[in-house]
């Protein structure tokens, strides 16, 4: 399956009419193994709410080529996620198979096997029975992996995944991104380490709003492109005027 | 022993009813208030029974004490409120809590302008603290359709809902069902603070959902013990409450209620997770 899978068209994101990512236009390519780099206030995050449909373009269009959007997982940067609720790591990690099981079908030993088997590989085994709120942070981070894993997703995106995380959870967690990319999913991440990027991910579209540069990583990561991109996320303008373009 | 336990349940029949109608309410409203305290919703479930109230009061203008009316009344106007506060948070900058509070103090108030336009004080005594000791059949059966269709429902939106109260970000990625969980639960409340106000009044439905889920916190960590501790809890409640109002002749509404109270009172102090325990608990940490 190669081809492309996730289009933007002449993209406009926003809030308050304020765009936040102005007239995007970029395809992702299936199987890509993209870094989604810029300032903060970029519109980095904002472009991966645009992806799974939490806000509606102001302007252009976000295509998916031949994907469902039931097709895609989303790990968000700050999960709305209540960490005192009383529930185990195994029961949070069996939500990613909700599009095998949905909301009534039977889950099965072979469930059971493969919630395990994803905590193992997360390097979470054992903690099956642990209430989520015992977990640290980089616990917490790689039982998501778990449920992310268990989504079975063609098209992954993660919002910072790896901020506030210890280095040998990052090197736990950029393994699993890796073996994702080996099967051929489109792996889609923010990212504001560049080393981390110029390791790992071999395309990355650089936003500052407006697209400053994309492509293969090491022409993208150029300091005169950094430095465009600073200059480009001014502060958001009260008074701007209407978009002509 | 016989006598001060079983006797008023054999020799009377009201007491009889009083304890059905008890079993029904525990068994469909307190799975809810486990639901209602999870979501940090407890003072949704107040709210919301406020809010029922004009309804209530124009089906009594309407039809009088007629059960029917009240209660199509009663859902009418707290699905309503669930409804629009929802929408508005949905849509607009304002959070749920402060659209609900809005929208339910306005309920209110025209309940209480639609009450005190006709009726006597009797009448809003009924509305407000209910009639535990007066069930008919068709309350009764009222009741315990409530609760089976309580009981149903939950059974049907139970994983969404539980996803829904845990991380709705992830459920609305993954179906589109979270708005489904949201309302049906909603739905469900109402129904059964409505089923709960016949029996215990609008304020003190609130308070056999609440008290017994609350409780139930401090005795597990797991949600399918929360609801069986919290049901058992309920009924027990129920029971004993109603023990005291009929040997020390209390009002019921109010006495199921403090026993509940007493319930969740012990449990804050002596369960496993309540505040005793908690300080009992070796100082001592473990290996690992």
């Amino acid at each position: 399956m190669d081809g492309t899978i996730l289009h933007f068209d002449n993209l406009t994101l926003g809030y308050d009419r304020h765009p936040a990512v102005h007239h995007l236009d970029y395809v992702i390519r299936a199987g890509a193994l993209v870094a989604v780099v810029g300032p903060n206030g970029a519109g980095k995050s904002t472009l991966l709410k645009g992806v799974v449909g939490s806000i509606a373009p102001l302007e252009g269009k976000i295509r998916l080529a031949g994907i469902k959007a039931s097709e895609i997982a989303y790990l968000p940067q700050q999960a709305d996620i209540d960490r005192s609720f009383p529930i185990s790591v195994f029961d949070m990690a069996a939500m990613g198979l909700w599009q095998k099981s949905g909301a009534f079908r039977r889950f099965g030993r072979d469930g059971d096997r493969r919630v395990v088997e994803a905590l193992d590989i997360v390097g979470l085994a054992g903690f099956e029975k642990r209430p989520i709120g015992t977990l640290s942070g980089g616990q917490m981070q790689r039982s998501l992996f778990a449920r992310l894993l268990l989504q079975d997703a063609r098209l992954i995106l993660l919002d910072e995944p790896f901020t506030a995380i210890d280095s040998a959870t990052v090197r736990d967690l950029k393994r699993l991104i890796r073996r994702w990319h080996g099967e051929r999913r489109t792996v889609i991440a923010v990212l504001h380490d560049l080393d981390q990027v110029r390791a790992d991910f071999p395309e990355t579209l650089l936003l500052a709003r407006e697209q400053v540069a994309a492509g293969s990583t090491e022409t993208v990561l150029t300091p005169a492109n950094l430095d465009q991109a600073r200059r480009l996320t001014e502060a958001f303008d009260e008074e701007a005027a209407v978009c002509g373009r | 022993m016989y006598d001060a336990i079983f006797a008023p349940f054999v020799e009377f029949s009201f007491m009889r009813r009083a304890l059905v109608g008890c079993l029904a309410l525990s068994l469909g409203a307190t799975p809810i208030g486990v639901f209602l305290t999870l979501r940090r919703m407890s003072l949704t479930g107040d709210a919301m029974a406020h809010a029922i109230l004009p309804g209530a009061a124009l089906g009594y203008l309407v039809a009088g004490l007629s059960l029917g009316a009240m209660t199509l009344g009663g859902v009418i106007a707290g699905v309503a409120v669930a409804i629009l506060s929802g929408l508005v948070a949905r849509t607009t900058v304002a959070r749920e809590d402060s659209s609900l509070a809005a929208f339910y103090l306005i309920s209110l108030a025209v309940g209480v302008v639609i009450v005190s336009m006709r009726g006597s004080n009797v009448d809003l005594l009924h509305i407000l603290f209910g009639t535990v000791l007066a069930l008919n059949d068709e309350a009764i059966f009222l009741i315990s359709g409530i609760a089976t269709i309580t009981l149903v429902g939950l059974a049907v939106i139970y994983r969404p809902l539980v996803i829904e109260c845990f991380d709705p970000g992830f459920l609305r990625s993954v179906s589109p069902l979270s708005p489904v969980a949201h309302y049906g639960f909603l739905i469900l409340t109402v129904l059964n603070l409505v089923g709960g106000f016949h029996a215990l009044g609008t304020l003190m439905a609130v308070g056999i959902m609440i008290l017994p889920a609350a409780a139930a916190r401090f005795w597990t960590r797991d949600i399918t013990h929360l609801l069986i501790i919290g049901v058992l809890g309920a009924f027990l409640s129920g029971f004993v409450g109603l023990l005291l109002s009929y040997h020390a002749s209390l009002p019921s509404g109010p006495a199921i209620i403090l026993t509940a109270g007493a319930f969740y009172l012990l449990s804050l102090a002596f369960g496993p997770d309540g505040v005793i325990m908690t300080h009992l608990r070796p100082r001592r940490h473990l290996e690992a």
